[in-house]
């Protein structure tokens, strides 16, 4: 559990992340609401979780509910992996 | 094909003992439908429905608040706010409180924020609290805003200017003593030069009750359509669609953004859209979706293009995936909205063209001399007609280089920056821009200020932006920087630091570190080469 979270957050922070400003974020918050993903971040994003947990992100599962917070995330890839 | 044709509304449901008049300024386009329709949906955001007599009724709550808060006849008001019930609210109540509605986009950062209030010497700002972290800062630096209305909360902020916007609505709204004209402005829309310094464009109700009746007219609108917007507010293609609608008594659905195509599917079944107005890139990811032909989207019987060139197979893939769906290629600029459209027929005919221009408007093109061409030639567009701004604010050198004298004593006409050819039958066909301005994602990018914010990183000692072709962007953004002796970045720690400062449409997708950069024999960067 604290690996998806931990290696998410890894990435993100180091890809999104920019200093002073955004520099925390809780896992419930919204990426787009805190402007920390863009529709290219998010393509970005989907690249990560399938190269680096092995799922395979079908169009339907390209929603924020899985993909726009830690929680949700990390949801969906349990999800994913357990299917 | 059988179409719903447009009533012609354009008479103001008028109180009683007054003259019914056209009508002539922008919001009481709003006022008129709310009149005739006070029970439709305007406006379906977030999971909510608005109907036209609530948002009337919100406007004129806002409006009155605005004035209460020092807002005068002309001042600005600057609008600060994603995609919303908030910001569509906001734009109408500017306008009824005689003032001239601003739309930043939300992705600005800070330092340009804190340029664009002071450019402008906004009076009031409306914007939301997840926003703070950008606007809380740039207002500190300002001492010409009287008042702030956050959304989003009811908290209180530490700048004593700040007011809850539930608030503001939550007044009664005395009526206002409206003593507008159609030369008054009813916008400022910033756009961005090849100076690196945005511009703003001052638009009339004039230019704006124009535009919104020569496009809506072309297009064909009516009062049943229902139009699916996932274009910023902010950008004068996004805001219009909430203009017309309005106009023609139809209802928008408006969406935040195109990170999840799906879901802007959805809406598209679910709400029965007939409308979709799009740029490339929204086509390219939407069409991308491989269970595209699971979403129900048989109302759709319109679908427009402009911001950038759709790409020939784009329109025969679009045109195949909807076939019950006109499909308009359009062009034209913020400093006059719109100026060509091509009728649909045409794209058996000549799909890259962009039509001969709209109602009420006069077209040609100019040799270097500024001599009228004839049919079949290459030249600068030049655009005549209501539509076309009042000027770019407080910059008369730079009004004075696109707003030249016309062919009518007294008269001024727009010099687009643009090259076009026109075929013999005076059919546009874009070729260039005159100026560097690259088009990423169907926004402008001044490569100066990419390269500004380049400069402010310690350790550039030359940069020079370029843009490269991409198949989903358009163009996409490339860097190519000089490190100072003893630094080293990462291409990311770059794209990072641009993304800090610039709209994220802005921030280059590639940076390529060089030893030196080609020079001119005066010593200036050579960009000719560079990609």
């Amino acid at each position: 559990m604290q690996d998806i979270k931990g290696k998410l957050r890894a990435f993100i922070i180091d890809n999104f992340i920019l200093s002073g400003q955004f520099a925390e974020f809780q896992d419930g918050e919204s990426f787009m609401d805190r402007h920390i993903l863009d529709s290219t971040g998010f393509l970005e994003l989907i690249t990560f979780l399938e190269e680096h947990f092995g799922i395979e992100v079908a169009d339907e599962e390209m929603v924020p509910e899985n993909l726009d917070s830690m929680n949700g995330l990390e949801a969906y890839v349990l999800r994913k992996r357990a299917a | 094909m059988n179409e719903p044709r447009a009533p012609a509304v354009w008479v103001s449901a008028a109180p009683p003992g007054e003259q019914v008049c056209t009508l002539t300024l922008l919001h009481h386009f709003l006022d008129a439908t709310a009149e005739r329709l006070p029970d439709k949906v305007a406006l379906v955001c977030a999971g909510k429905r608005y109907r036209y007599a609530e948002l009337k009724r919100s406007v004129d709550a806002l409006a009155a608040t605005l004035c209460r808060g020092g807002v005068r006849r002309g001042d600005r008001v600057a609008i600060f706010l994603e995609n919303g019930v908030e910001a569509v609210v906001s734009i109408y109540a500017a306008m009824r409180a005689g003032a001239v509605f601003m739309p930043i986009n939300p992705l600005t950062k800070g330092e340009k924020l804190a340029y664009l209030l002071n450019d402008s010497r906004a009076a009031a700002l409306v914007t939301h609290s997840l926003l703070r972290e950008v606007w809380e800062p740039a207002l500190a630096l300002n001492r010409r805003v009287q008042t702030c209305l956050v959304a989003g909360t009811d908290a209180a902020f530490p700048d004593a200017r700040c007011t809850p916007y539930c608030a503001a609505l939550d007044t009664s709204a005395e009526s206002l003593e409206e003593q507008l004209i159609d030369q008054d402005l009813a916008a400022l829309i910033y756009t961005s030069g090849s100076t690196g310094e945005p511009k703003g464009v001052m638009l009339t109700h004039l230019n704006m009750v124009s535009a919104v009746r020569s496009v809506s007219t072309y297009l064909g609108l009516a009062e049943s359509d229902v139009i699916l917007c996932g274009l910023p507010l902010a950008f004068d293609y996004g805001l219009y669609q909430v203009l017309m609608a309005f106009a023609m008594g139809g209802t928008i659905v408006l969406e935040r953004s195109f990170s999840f195509p799906v879901k802007i599917l959805e809406a598209m079944a679910r709400e029965r859209v007939t409308v979709f107005p799009g740029v490339p890139t929204m086509f390219s990811l939407l069409m991308d979706i491989r269970t595209l032909s699971n979403y129900d989207l048989g109302s759709l019987r319109m679908i427009t293009n402009t911001a950038a060139a759709l790409p020939e197979q784009h329109i025969h893939d679009l045109r195949v995936l909807f076939p019950q769906a006109r499909l308009f290629s359009m062009y034209g600029l913020t400093e006059c909205k719109r100026v060509s459209y091509l009728p649909p027929e045409q794209l058996d005919i000549r799909p890259t063209s962009v039509g001969r221009g709209m109602p009420n408007e006069e077209l040609w093109l100019v040799d270097e001399a500024g001599n009228r061409l004839p049919n079949g030639s290459t030249g600068e567009l030049v655009i005549r007609g209501s539509h076309v701004m009042r000027g770019y604010w407080e910059k008369p050198e730079e009004t004075a280089a696109r707003l030249r004298p016309g062919p009518f004593s007294g008269e001024k006409v727009l010099y687009s920056g643009d090259l076009f050819r026109t075929d013999e039958e005076g059919f546009l066909y874009f070729v260039a821009r005159k100026d560097d301005i690259i088009k990423s994602r169907g926004e402008k990018v001044s490569p100066r200020e990419v390269e500004n914010a380049l400069y402010s990183l310690g350790g550039v000692r030359e940069a020079a932006v370029v843009g490269v072709p991409d198949p989903v962007l358009g163009d996409a953004i490339k860097a190519f920087v000089v490190l100072r002796a003893g630094y080293h970045y990462s291409e990311r720690e770059v794209i990072k630091h641009c993304l800090a400062r610039l709209e994220n449409f802005m921030a280059p997708k590639y940076v390529a570190f060089v030893d030196a950069l080609p020079k001119t024999d005066t010593g200036k960067i050579k960009k000719t080469g560079l990609g």
